[in-house]
């Protein structure tokens, strides 16, 4: 990657207030000063180099060193629990020769063109910085190596950075980063050609996991900020009265009842966006008050009259049915080799199976919330986003005004698993407040809003059918995936997964069976689908993990061995091969299915979890791999089914190969809640749309995994590399084998099949139980 | 009205059901206290009042009037708060944080009046509080630590 060769930098001594503008001001150093990237034509673009802006690794945009010695580090990344303001800060300090202690992060606000893209999702953060961010810190340290040498009179071979400062070892002579800061800002920046790269077994921080969150002390104090708490003076908070039906609107609203609610101060419209509605307000009745709780109560008088519009009729049960009815014909073809109708009619035994997966909603804890004042023809906003960039482009568009004239201050993040990726909330703070005559608006979106008009995650039936040999073999596979895409929000209903959704599991099966079709009928969208943690690779996982037991089931053999017979030997398939030409934006030669290493986390979790075990009556073990953003990920869980129906699990184990694990100890812990997460999705959590409008409203009966039901013991097992590896994604890949692991698992503890989610009662009582003890 | 907030007396004009939670966010700022659901369902706006865990967003203030409100701002002043903070940075519980408030105000509650909880009650006093990072197996571990009854 060589994103700054032709860049003429331009070195600037300024205050750190200037730096980012929020911090006091010392003397200071390595500044601002960047140029877009020019793009070379052309051939394919992969990784970081794929997304818009790309990657920057130019230290006088993320690194300013103060006369007083510290360090401050630019995380462009947001923080919605990854822990990325630790890791990428940690891996530019490593590179820097930093003393951790001496660090500061300070969080970037949205200018991809500053700092290279900023979209937190599609679990890349890391995957896609850490070369640039030790390129970056390289850079740093090198132009405080040449400051020190310079100074001295010697060669800069002759110095080294040590732990914050540079010396010369052959006369013992030494200066502290903070002395060296000024004169280093006005050296030029090394090219990417000679910089120095620490071997990785210099690393101070990197892949030991030992540095604490950076966040941590304020999370525990409650001196976090999120974007729903930030305040201005004189600000006044909103919330909306939105459509009930996706695309509905607002006939006619009577406000008097809420204009006498003490604290209100204004009612406004929102004009709404019809279908396709993108990251646009769904429009509505604003309420402005002097708090949260008036708007709420003003929101209570409201007197509106609703048109629906073309998704009235949306309801679950029988859009269930179309689903079903759709996954029982032929459909687009989506991938296919050998001949599948030839083979299943000469099959031993074929087997079919159907499985549901429901809308589900990311409710993060921090529902969606932002603040937005305009002074002089400029909005500011502040708020919680994954998507920066594009907060601040809809946000110009809206209001009407020039790109530079919005700022967007990225806050944390209470939770985002796809949610905050699309700025609608932050649209209708803007829209507020430019209609309160810039007055600061905090728009509050309550639970019952974030449940009933989301972005949910696609509803699906996936259909399979295997033709068995005598051996119990699969000769011939069938799928068909039929789910309404995330593209209906951005344009015409396509009705058809995009290669995006397709590339998550469902065609890119690594098994070898020679008559393999993939197919993708059609199904039209009723509500605004988005990404939802993991994304399709949901059900897809759930469908064809669940199969193969239920096809070692019929062959009579053990679920592991057949998984990984069917899996075969080692190899690395290039998922062109597999009609996957996204392959999440990686190169399909740096990155090919690297069957081997799907094994191995299969095989290890195995090990691991004492596979095969002998277990009480009413408990079994399940097991479940799967690839996904670019990493190998393998569940063993431990169910225990008592004589009512109540579901517990003591243990859950996970290997997981994502290359080279930067921050081991939050790879961790994004694996264990991800496994969290993956129960809650399987045991409870449904969204349900009934006349068009959500059936759902809050945690009471959008049940979420709580404590009484999380597994007690989860084992986090993870393999390691070299870092010449190719880095994986971390934040998504645990969630999809758990649903269809745990599954297996009730399988071998009660002979039930489970091929719908959420479970709920279909073990004859409730899940999650009442006040479940597990103990 | 007049509220007593973490020792400190505080004046305020507020609408007498105006839940405690809006007083302490919108009218105090004080934001470590958070909002989550708006029902009790999860936990996230827990407070103590007299020192029982309470959740603030269905409390109305003129109930707590004259009482001892305790918010997660002053934690660190509480030697029990002080344990409970230290194990949920010990053990990397937070990831991202927000339900963290809430948590360590029902952990405190809890090891308050059962200094040594087995996972029965850690389940009972915690099941109310939601984190939807999946940070459960870190807090039940942090609870243990703070407990001083290790993190088996």
């Amino acid at each position: 990657m060589r994103l700054m060769d032709d860049t003429s930098v331009e070195v600037i001594n300024v205050s750190r207030r200037a730096f980012l503008g929020t911090m006091s001001a010392v003397g200071l150093v390595l500044a601002v000063g960047c140029s877009p990237r020019t793009g070379t034509a052309d051939p394919p673009k992969y990784g970081a180099d794929s997304m818009p802006h790309g990657a920057v690794d130019n230290p006088l945009v993320f690194v300013a060193i103060g006369t007083d010695g510290v360090v401050t580090i630019i995380c462009h990344r947001a923080e919605m629990g990854q822990g990325v303001r630790t890791s990428l800060p940690m891996v530019v300090a490593d590179e820097l020769e930093a003393d951790w202690q001496r660090v500061r992060v300070q969080q970037a606000p949205a200018d991809e063109e500053r700092f290279g893209n900023q979209d937190t999702d599609g679990s890349r953060s890391v995957r896609h910085f850490f070369a640039p961010m030790r390129r970056c810190g390289a850079a740093a340290r090198t132009m405080l190596e040449q400051a020190a040498a310079t100074q001295w009179g010697v060669p800069i071979e002759e110095v080294a950075a040590v732990n914050h400062e540079v010396v010369h070892a052959g006369t013992n002579r030494r200066l502290g980063y903070g002395q060296l800061a000024t004169a280093a800002s006005r050296l030029p920046v090394p090219t990417d050609e000679t910089l120095r790269l620490k071997a990785p077994s210099q690393f101070r921080y990197i892949g030991k996991g030992e540095v604490r969150l950076v966040d941590g002390p304020d999370m525990v104090t409650g001196r976090a900020i999120y974007g729903i708490d930030s305040v201005l003076d004189d600000m006044l908070y909103a919330v909306v009265a939105r459509p009930p039906v996706y695309g509905g609107k607002v006939v006619s609203y009577d406000a008097s009842a809420t204009l006498k609610v003490p604290n209100v101060v204004r009612v406004i419209e929102i004009p709404g966006t019809p279908p396709p509605s993108e990251f646009q307000p769904l429009g509505g009745v604003a309420v402005i008050a002097r708090n949260t709780w008036a708007a709420i109560k003003g929101r209570e008088a409201l007197k509106i009259t609703w048109q629906d519009g073309p998704n009235a009729a949306y309801d679950s049960t029988t859009y269930r049915a179309a689903l079903e009815q759709s996954a029982r014909a032929p459909g687009e073809v989506v991938r296919n080799q050998g001949d599948v109708a030839a083979a299943m009619s000469s099959a031993a035994r074929r087997v079919q199976a159907e499985y549901y997966i429901p809308h589900m909603a990311q409710t993060p804890m921090e529902p969606p919330a932002a603040t937005a004042r305009i002074v002089d023809g400029r909005c500011e906003v502040w708020t919680a986003t994954q998507a920066a960039q594009a907060t601040r482009d809809r946000v110009s568009k809206r209001l009407g005004l020039p790109f530079d004239h919005v700022t967007v201050h990225v806050t944390l993040l209470g939770g985002g698993f796809g949610r905050k990726s699309k700025p609608d909330y932050v649209v209708e703070a803007a829209l507020l407040s430019q209609a309160m005559n810039g007055t600061p608006v905090k728009v509050t979106w309550t639970r019952e809003d974030d449940v009933q008009h989301g972005y949910y995650h696609t509803v699906s039936v996936e259909h399979l059918e295997a033709g068995l040999d005598a051996a119990g073999k699969p000769v011939a596979w069938l799928h068909r995936s039929v789910a309404p895409s995330i593209r209906s929000i951005f344009g015409p209903d396509p009705q058809h997964e995009a290669p995006f959704e397709r590339g998550m599991g469902l065609v890119n099966v690594p098994f070898g069976i020679p008559n393999l079709r993939v197919e993708n009928p059609a199904a039209e969208a009723h509500a605004r689908i988005g990404w939802y943690r993991s994304v399709s690779n949901i059900p897809h996982a759930f469908a064809i993990q669940s199969f193969v037991a239920e096809l070692a089931a019929a062959a009579g053999r053990d679920p592991k061995d057949y998984l990984l017979e069917l899996i075969g030997p080692a190899q690395r398939i290039d998922p062109r091969t597999m009609s996957d030409s996204w392959n999440y934006t990686e190169s399909p030669t740096l990155y090919p299915f690297d069957t081997g290493r799907l094994r191995r986390v299969i095989e290890t979790v195995a090990k691991q979890a004492d596979w095969g075990r002998k277990l009480p009556a009413g408990q079994g073990l399940g097991i479940a791999g799967h690839y996904s953003f670019v990493t190998y990920v393998a569940a063993v869980v431990q169910v225990a089914v008592n004589a009512k129906g109540e579901l517990s699990i003591p243990r859950v184990d996970v290997a997981l190969d994502c290359g080279p694990q930067v921050n081991p100890e939050r790879v961790r812990s994004q694996i264990e809640g991800a496994c969290v997460m993956g129960v809650g999705n399987a045991l409870s959590s449904q969204i349900t749309f009934k006349a068009g409008r959500v059936e759902q409203s809050n945690f009471n009966n959008y049940e979420v995994a709580r404590i009484n039901v999380a597994p007690r013991d989860i084992r986090v097992h993870l393999i390691a590399s070299d870092f010449d590896v190719p880095l994986g994604g971390v934040g998504e890949p645990g969630v999809p084998p758990i649903a269809p692991a745990l599954c297996n698992a009730i399988f071998a503890a009660t002979g039930k099949r489970i091929r719908s989610l959420p479970i709920r009662d279909q073990l004859g009582a409730s899940q999650p139980p009442a006040n479940a003890s597990t103990s | 009205m007049q509220l007593e907030v973490n020792g400190q007396m505080q004046n305020l004009d507020a609408q007498p059901d105006m839940p405690l939670l809006w007083v302490l966010r919108d009218s105090l700022h004080m934001t470590g206290t958070k909002f989550g659901c708006g029902m009790a369902l999860c936990g996230a706006c827990t407070v103590h009042v007299d020192g029982q865990p309470v959740r603030s967003c269905i409390t109305q203030v003129s109930t707590v009037a004259g009482k001892k409100i305790t918010t997660i701002e002053a934690m660190s002043a509480d030697a029990v708060g002080r344990r409970v903070q230290a194990a949920w940075i010990e053990l990397g519980v937070p990831q991202c944080g927000y339900c963290q408030s809430g948590q360590i105000m029902s952990a405190t509650a809890l090891l308050k009046q059962k200094p040594q909880p087995n996972d029965a009650d850690i389940d009972s006093a915690m099941s109310g509080n939601i984190c939807r990072c999946g940070t459960y197996p870190r807090i039940r571990a942090a609870i243990k630590r703070a407990a001083g009854a290790g993190s088996s």
